[in-house]
């Protein structure tokens, strides 16, 4: 078990650093810098003004370097800039640049600085973070006991008319992407042309103050695609498990129904929908994404899109790399998760 | 002119999709007379769930190529705004109709002016366009790649597995935005990703029957040399970029066939590049799986090629689990391209597709719901329609 660990943790370590490096690769290409330029300086820069802003902040070295820097490996660059001012990488924050630190990387904890906030992308990153934590919470706690609810119903009695509506309902919502059930969600309770207005189409103001009124329609945007896809899982793994052998077995001794499911088929049955709920929480990343630009909440989906329009470099990697680890660290539990869940696995 | 009532609205739209109607009866009919003699395709009409399905699969299907190919069904030119009908209700009139133009807005007008009704239609001719197509070339991407990955396992496997899984660790949305902005786009990446995609089906078509008639000269030699020629040919054609200054600038204008706009070029290229890798994934599930059973020992023994044994024994024996994959696959794409839509990436802002739509739509959405539930819910029946489609194909392929 321990080898298994090392071996992902080190295979985790070179995925990411080169999906970073990818990144870090795409966001340097110099179209993408020149629009930074562009819209740090002013539009109407000219060519060789572009050229020397680029220069005099460091941004025109060999691609490696600057990764190096970024990681931490390489020390910061000191430049003397064309129009007279010393710039250093590490010098941010009022710091002079005689005192800046040698290296400030990711090694170092310096997530580096947004252009576009103008502000340290550490903080940010964590702002965002904290809110989306908060969202994705709420999904969760709504998403998981409702879907493995429907999922039991339905594949408790394959074929009957509970199972039907059931299943039919999670097809419907599993075929949902957030961009439609949101629109139809807002459209449904927040608009003034059906006029209920029971729900708010904004959730600006849950990022202070959430209530029911501003945070559930986001929640429940999340949730519907999860549920749909989870409870269908769940169905399919109930329905496997009842019609095995020892289920039939019980039936037989005469065990009442409703035992056979809670204390016989149950436990089999949540074994796949377990690994199906941590591999989905990377999904609902994307998810997250749609349902913040849609409903306007400042977390980590929606600094993603700004960071990704803005070309902000820095804020942009931060993003990728909890992106990544979030989904390879999913991975892991899931893998782990199963091998504990399932005796099978466990025992040989 | 009085607007119409409801009931008007749906009659109007319903002759509207006259053609579509005939050609699903058709389909229908034709189907379920001879379903026995069609194999798996003829017992979809044995699951209601699958019937349902391949309807609204074949709704749109249709709904796309009259509009995209005859230019039927649609009332309007989708980028005409006529004044006056800016968010109007459905079934609003227009102000001064001239000759020969459909006189109502049936499902309304956008925030611009233009009908709601004929940019779903429309933009059902995008999505179709794409959506398949793009899921078609992941499959041949993914298989040809997965297949060797999965019988010939090793270090190949290892590093294929790797990059695989380096791509599919990738967020979808940031992936869509480090490819899909201009600057990525002037920089030629994405002409350079088309090309290395686009030889893939001419790589696997010539292996193909490389594989299976190397020892019949006479009928391998100009099969092949046919199907590169034409091959070839498409192939420049489609990611040669007259004077834009990429690498892929040197064939000459008058060999080049058609011409794809870089827009759509470079929404195809991400759809694919994010698909493969779980197609490359599920094959190589597959072929390990299916490569220790005895056919593949007798042709192994029999000392067929290890390519033959791949595309001629293990991939006919797994093409049930794919078929299935490919339909829920063809809806995946399509909510991939409403997603690129949706955030403005790729395709021009003034493109019906449905993603595009919704994007503008949404943004009035507390007053006018039409201009966005109307393609939100052309989406949401298409994504379903394939999925039950799936369900239906599963159930039936499971009942040998």
């Amino acid at each position: 078990m321990g080898l298994f660990l090392l071996r992902r943790l080190g295979v985790m370590l070179l995925t990411a650093l080169c999906l970073t490096f990818v990144v870090f690769f795409l966001t340097n290409l110099y179209p993408n810098l020149e629009k930074l330029a562009k819209t740090q300086g002013n539009f109407r820069m000219s060519d060789r003004d572009v050229s020397s802003w680029l220069t005099s902040r460091g941004y025109t070295r060999p691609m490696l370097v600057k990764y190096g820097e970024w990681l931490g490996v390489v020390p910061g660059y000191v430049i003397d800039g064309a129009d007279g001012t010393t710039r250093a990488r590490c010098a941010t924050g009022g710091t002079p640049v005689a005192d800046a630190p040698k290296f400030c990387g990711v090694l170092q904890g310096k997530w580096g600085f947004s252009t576009r906030a103008k502000e340290d992308a550490g903080v940010i990153m964590w702002r965002g973070l904290t809110l989306t934590g908060f969202l994705m919470m709420w999904a969760l706690i709504l998403t998981i006991p409702t879907a493995l609810l429907i999922g039991v119903l339905a594949g408790m009695r394959e074929g009957s008319k509970t199972d039907r509506t059931l299943s039919t309902f999670s097809i419907v919502t599993s075929a949902t992407p957030e961009y439609v059930s949101g629109v139809v969600l807002i459209a449904i309770f927040a608009s003034s042309a059906v006029n209920l207005k029971w729900l708010k189409g904004s959730a600006t103001s849950a990022m202070n103050d959430a209530s029911l009124e501003n945070f559930l329609l986001p929640v429940l945007t999340i949730a519907l695609f999860s549920i749909g896809y989870i409870a269908r899982m769940t169905r399919a793994s109930m329905t496997e498990v009842m019609t095995a052998q020892y289920i039939r077995t019980a039936r037989l001794k005469g065990v009442s129904f409703k035992n056979i499911v809670m204390k016989h088929a149950l436990r089999n049955a949540l074994i796949a929908p377990f690994t199906v709920i941590i591999l989905q929480i990377p999904y609902l990343l994307t998810g997250v994404v749609i349902t913040e630009t849609l409903f306007n909440y400042k977390g980590f989906g929606w600094l993603l899109v700004q960071s990704a329009s803005n070309n902000d470099i820095d804020v942009l990697l931060g993003v990728s790399v909890i992106s990544v680890v979030i989904v390879l660290l999913t991975q892991l539990i899931s893998d782990i998760g199963y091998v504990y869940l399932n005796p099978r696995i466990r025992i040989s | 002119m009085e607007p119409l009532t409801t009931l008007e609205i749906l009659g109007r739209i319903f002759t509207q999709f006259l053609p579509v109607w005939i050609t699903m009866a058709l389909t229908f009919g034709l189907s379920i007379t001879f379903k026995r003699n069609l194999g798996l395709y003829g017992r979809i009409f044995d699951s209601t769930v699958g019937m349902i399905g391949f309807a609204l699969v074949t709704f749109w299907v249709f709904t796309a190529l009259y509009a995209g190919v005859f230019d039927l069904i649609a009332t309007h030119d989708p980028l005409v705004q006529v004044s006056g009908m800016k968010n109007k209700v459905p079934g609003t009139a227009l102000r001064a109709p001239e000759e020969g133009q459909y006189a109502y807005y049936l499902l309304g007008g956008d925030t611009l002016a233009r009908d709601v009704f004929s940019q779903a239609v429309y933009g059902s001719a995008v999505v179709l366009a794409i959506a398949p197509l793009a899921t078609l070339f992941g499959y041949v991407v993914g298989i040809t790649l997965g297949l060797p990955a999965g019988y010939f396992g090793g270090r190949l496997d290892t590093i294929l597995s790797f990059l695989a899984n380096l791509i599919l660790a990738f967020p979808v949305i940031l992936l869509f935005y480090l490819l899909v902005t201009p600057e990525i786009v002037a920089t030629g990446i994405p002409a350079y990703m088309a090309a290395v995609f686009f030889i893939f089906p001419l790589v696997f078509l010539t292996v193909l029957l490389n594989s299976r008639y190397h020892v019949l000269p006479h009928i391998r030699t100009p099969l092949i040399v046919g199907v590169l020629g034409v091959g070839g040919l498409l192939y420049f054609s489609l990611i040669s970029e007259q004077g834009r200054g990429t690498f892929v600038d040197f064939w000459p204008a008058s060999l080049d066939l058609f011409n794809i706009p870089g827009g759509v070029l470079v929404v195809f290229v991400s759809v694919v590049f994010v698909n493969s890798p779980t197609i490359f994934r599920i094959m190589r599930g597959l072929t390990m799986d299916v490569k220790s059973r005895d056919y593949v020992s007798a042709a192994q023994t029999r000392g067929e090629s290890a390519w033959y044994i791949m595309l001629w024994e293990i991939l006919p024996n797994v093409r049930g689990p794919l078929i299935v994959d490919f339909c829920l696959r063809i809806g995946y794409a399509t909510i991939l391209l409403g997603t690129l839509g949706f955030f403005g990436l790729g395709l021009p802002p003034e493109s019906p597709d449905w993603g595009t739509t919704i994007n503008t739509g949404r943004k009035l959405l507390s007053v006018y719901l039409h201009p966005a539930l109307t393609p939100a819910f052309s989406l949401l029946s298409l994504v379903l329609g394939l999925n039950l489609l799936a369900d239906g194909l599963r159930e039936e392929s499971l009942k040998d």
